[in-house]
């Protein structure tokens, strides 16, 4: 109780919980539909786009938080138009995001030239996170943004679950497939820009497939499913955050990877035992 | 310290020559070329695969791989192959899609790849190094390359390059059809698991020039090219690694007369060839009509 209490005392701690939780309810949410609907190399591509965003808008003097929203949320509708019903093949999204890497790279060496004062760390917090860093405005932003997100995503929950489980009969009773299928790629962008701020464009990937798929293993009803994943990426974060906070060595991000990327090892073996011992598998 | 900058002039080819006039280009060149075959070729069957996702993840695994083996003070390229090949490992352990329901797969993949740039910022932070070298590991330099990395690129490329010469049919055949492939006794999960680690070294080689955020490109856009261009096998694996070569070659040309890195030019101009030989296909397709 006395070392949470000195941990929570830190303002910046206090805006490391409040906005890493936001963040983490949001990717457990969205996380789902992407592990669900097996988006998770859009999402791998979308938070590469988020570097290159942050990046492009610090090399031109932009704020990076307006750089990375614009970023994501054109090219996740730049990727929902070049596929089929909204979904691009592999190919397709390795192409374009192939490229993204390589502006970014551009931008970033750009920036370093131009404007970083010391050692481009302004690059390294885009890919790694900084959530120790954030002020109380960035906070706001981050759970305000959250909140939004999620707020639609809460809408549209339904029918995309519809869509997910059976997409033929989806289609004959009305559901608009092709609308769904870019506002939740959109989704998936502003939500990997939210997260970049949080762990970073490089990590957020894990926090969006991890606590989902985690809850997968734990439950087969999609509700409780989600609500689950949203819980443990939440647990995730703040686990990560106390122990980078007594291990002053460990990045914050990479703490937060460790233990959802645990937690989900953990669970996997253990219901791939359970099935075995079952003799389903 | 202007006047020190290469300049282009009106002769390319005294520009060209004047490319080789410093050892470390020469060897850049060597290890782009070694890199570009190898690239290209592994990266047709990675997109034939529809493996992309596992490509990317095995490309970036290349990173912490460096990182640690900075960190513990040994040579670079044993960090790139250990983890490059323990990836792919768990990887290929992993049931593909087709067999699990619920994205299982990806989501694995996804894992994977996060863990292994968090324990590479993990190293890089340990260590205490200079934040330029994360940039380097992350996005290549061919600046540094000696001769002796030249050997080994080489050495490593030939084993894979014979190994995927003897495994080319079966491992085609089951990319095609697994069913059919498996069916008529082709070893389809082991064939796939020799893929990945073969895709692993590949990558490990790759990320040593371009960085491990940039070997994706090199492994993707020739062979989505060639695809686009032509669906003969033979003739598509060729021009993957013409492509690959061409856009190496030019990259580094280029990268060696402006001050912008390398890693935006090869992926641009490979994106570039991409673009165009998409849209040529859809031209080509509405005059068909």
């Amino acid at each position: 109780m006395i070392f949470l209490a000195s941990m929570l005392g830190h303002p910046f701690m206090q805006r490391a919980f409040i906005a890493g939780a936001a963040v983490a309810v949001l990717c457990g949410l969205v996380g789902f539909f992407v592990v669900l609907r097996s988006l998770v190399f859009t999402g791998d591509a979308l938070s590469h786009v988020a570097f290159t965003g942050s990046l492009g808008a610090l090399a031109f003097g932009l704020s990076a938080r307006l750089g990375v929203y614009v970023a994501t949320a054109v090219v996740a509708l730049l990727l929902a138009a070049l596929g089929p019903r909204a979904r691009a093949n592999d190919v397709i999204i390795g192409s374009v995001f192939a490229w993204t890497l390589g502006l970014g790279v551009l931008f970033l060496s750009i920036f370093t030239a131009t404007r970083a004062t010391q050692n481009s760390t302004g690059g390294v917090s885009v890919l790694f996170g900084s959530i120790f860093g954030l002020n109380a405005h960035d906070t706001l932003v981050v759970v305000f943004v959250a909140f939004g997100v999620c707020a639609v995503v809460a809408f549209i929950a339904r029918p995309l679950l519809f869509l997910s489980f059976d997409d033929a009969v989806a289609r004959s009773r009305g559901v608009p497939v092709r609308i769904l299928g870019y506002v939740s790629i959109v989704i998936v962008g502003i939500t990997a820009a939210e997260a970049t701020q949080a762990v970073g464009a490089l990590l957020l990937l894990g926090l969006l497939a991890a606590p989902a798929a985690t809850a997968g293993h734990l439950t087969t009803r999609p509700f409780r499913a989600m609500g689950l994943s949203a819980l443990i990426a939440v647990l995730a974060v703040w686990a990560g955050l106390t122990f980078s906070y007594v291990a002053s060595w460990m990045p914050p991000s990479t703490a937060i990877l460790f233990v959802a990327a645990a937690t989900y090892a953990i669970v996997f073996a253990s219901s791939r035992f359970a099935r075995r011992r079952l003799g389903v598998f | 310290m202007l006047t020190d900058e290469p300049r282009l002039s009106w002769d390319l080819l005294a520009d060209v020559r004047h490319l080789f006039d410093f050892p470390f280009m020469v060897n850049a060149m060597r290890a782009g070329t070694i890199v570009a075959v190898l690239a290209g070729l592994i990266g047709w069957f990675m997109v034939t695969r529809r493996q992309s996702f596992a490509g990317h993840t095995l490309a970036i695994i290349g990173f912490p791989g460096a990182a640690g083996a900075t960190l513990l003070g040994v040579g670079v390229h044993y960090g790139y192959f250990t983890f490059c090949v323990a990836g792919a490992i768990v990887i290929a352990l992993v049931p593909r899609a087709a067999e699990s329901s619920f994205g299982e797969e990806s989501a694995v993949i996804g894992t994977v790849q996060t863990v292994a740039l968090g324990s590479g910022f993990l190293f890089v932070t340990l260590y205490h190094g200079n934040l330029n070298g994360l940039n380097a590991l992350l996005f290549g330099s061919y600046l540094g390359i000696a001769a002796s990395q030249v050997v080994v690129l080489l050495v490593v490329a030939a084993l894979a390059v014979g190994f995927i010469a003897i495994i080319g049919r079966p491992l085609l055949f089951a990319s095609l059809d697994p069913g059919v492939a498996r069916s008529s006794g082709v070893p389809v999960t082991l064939l796939s698991v020799a893929f990945l680690v073969v895709l692993g070294l590949a990558a490990a080689e790759a990320s040593q020039i371009t960085g491990a955020l940039l070997v994706f490109a090199l492994l993707v856009l020739p062979a989505a090219t060639a695809q686009l261009v032509t669906t003969r096998p033979a003739a598509s694996i060729a021009l993957s690694i013409g492509f690959a070569l061409a856009v190496t070659w030019l990259g580094l040309g280029i990268a060696y007369y402006t001050p912008f890195p390398i890693g935006f030019w090869v992926t641009t101009l490979a994106f570039v060839g991409y673009v165009f030989a998409s849209s040529g296909r859809l031209v080509a397709r509405a005059v068909r009509r």
